[in-house]
């Protein structure tokens, strides 16, 4: 049922910017609208661009927030995630406490 | 001869009706939700856009390109190693979820999807948690139940209100529950403070108020608890059903009563105890048409997303917000769900 869901009205997660708006909703109880907003600023990129792959591949790669290819040198998991919260100014719990627990 | 249309029932099965007949289905779900939760019916051009999304020609349909919205979901590393019985773990399920099933965000959860039982496996459960967070992108929640029931005897401490109730103990039926509510509320609360500790994104308090009125109150208790410790840690509250029962009938959060209250009430109790994102969710009848709940759903959860302070995402889990009550659910009415749910409804997310 989530594929169906994620089809017919998700964002598709880190194909685009899902993850991020995800992210902007939870930190900030934002609704939808002005969580993509958040977004798009923070990125400096229009609304159109964060629903489309295409576009969103290459900012993804550009930024280095990591995308569904493997790619060498490509940020992954935790280290996208580092990216992600210094770009979006909020904090993500993980980051936080591995750059603690690493002393970092 | 009027032109027939494919649509199904609320278990399934499918059948043709005139645009004229799927017209009349609308018109009574969404007086149907009106009148029992005391709001405005959708409007006429609500009606007529309901109507045409029903009438769409096409097997799976989308909302208009633009009005995306994020998903989160209930039990998601569970779908693929144990609902599909694909032999992989947990974690691993969660790194597919993110790279081949592109979803926005994810769940970490126990088959034992409680808290009361995940409390004795917290420590494993942690471990779990940190090569989730170390292996993925997107939120990774942890989600279970508040599951009051399984505070009864003979497996927990207290007496069983369902059985108490119908024997006319209703007092010692509420004290069972009062005490419940306690034992709960603990066990979310400490789990919830290993996950924080374990770096989750979130945690979902799931299928919430699904043994009435006392589930839901240890569901906000544990919550307020949560953000009282951890300001800036995300709660998801996902609710069992469109209102809650009066299993006990007294309780209260914060001067609010909760036994019998419906989306748009329940929201502003979740806010209060500071929930971050809300799921609404709204019964499906098994016995009436697609037509007419889907008019239903729209009605409540529209009327819920117009009082609410924070995000809303509606559960469209099967048997609820117009998903028929079947396993397989079929997509033609689940697409059809979640257009009408963002596009009319204004969902935050699903």
């Amino acid at each position: 049922m989530p594929i169906n869901h994620e089809v017919s009205a998700g964002m598709s997660g880190i194909r685009t910017a899902g993850d991020l708006v995800a992210r902007a909703q939870m930190a900030k109880k934002l609704k939808i609208d002005d969580a993509k907003r958040y977004v798009a600023d923070r990125l400096k990129i229009s609304l159109e661009d964060l629903h489309d792959s295409s576009v969103m591949r290459d900012i993804r790669n550009e930024l280095n927030i990591g995308e569904t290819n493997a790619r060498p040198e490509s940020a992954v998991a935790l280290l996208a995630k580092a990216r992600i919260a210094e770009l979006l100014d909020i904090e993500i719990n993980s980051v936080s406490k591995f750059r603690n627990w690493a002393s970092l | 001869m009027a032109e027939k249309y494919f649509i199904r029932y609320g278990d399934g099965y499918g059948d043709t009706m005139t645009a004229a007949e799927i017209r009349e289905e609308i018109d009574l779900g969404t007086e149907d939700a009106a009148e029992r939760g005391k709001i405005p019916p959708l409007a006429a051009d609500e009606r007529e856009y309901l109507l045409e999304i029903c009438t769409m020609p096409q097997k799976f349909v989308t909302v208009d390109p633009g009005k995306e919205v994020v998903v989160t979901n209930d039990e998601g590393t569970l779908k693929v190693s144990t609902r599909c019985g694909v032999s992989i773990d947990r974690t691993t399920a969660l790194m597919i979820d993110e790279k081949i099933l592109c979803m926005d965000t994810a769940e970490l959860a126990h088959i034992d999807y409680s808290f009361k039982p995940i409390k004795p496996i917290i420590h494993d459960e942690v471990c779990a948690m940190h090569h989730a967070q170390l292996n993925t992108i997107i939120p990774v929640f942890y989600g279970a139940m508040p599951n009051l029931g399984l505070y009864t005897k003979p497996d927990g401490p207290v007496g069983n209100w369902a059985e108490l109730l119908p024997a006319g103990k209703i007092d010692e039926a509420r004290e069972a529950q009062e005490i419940a509510v306690e034992h709960a509320v603990k066990d979310i609360v400490t789990v919830a403070h290993r996950m924080y500790e374990a770096g989750a994104d979130g945690i979902n308090l799931d299928t919430v108020g699904a043994s009435g009125d006392a589930d839901a109150l240890a569901a906000f208790k544990a919550v307020k608890k949560i953000k009282e410790m951890h300001p800036d840690f995300p709660v998801e509250a996902g609710m069992a059903g469109e209102f809650y029962l009066g299993m006990h009938g007294e309780l209260e959060f914060e001067g609010q009563r909760l036994a019998g209250l419906y989306p748009h009430e329940q929201v502003k109790v979740a806010e209060k105890a500071g929930v971050d994102i809300f799921g609404p969710t709204v019964n499906t009848n098994s016995s009436m048409s697609f037509p007419w709940n889907i008019a239903r759903v729209v009605t409540f959860i529209k009327a819920c997303a117009e009082v609410s302070d924070i995000p809303i995402h509606p559960n469209v889990g099967m048997g609820v917000c117009a998903m028929p009550l079947t396993d397989s659910v079929p997509l033609d009415a689940a697409s059809r769900a979640d257009k009408a749910l963002v596009e009319i409804a204004h969902a935050d997310g699903l």
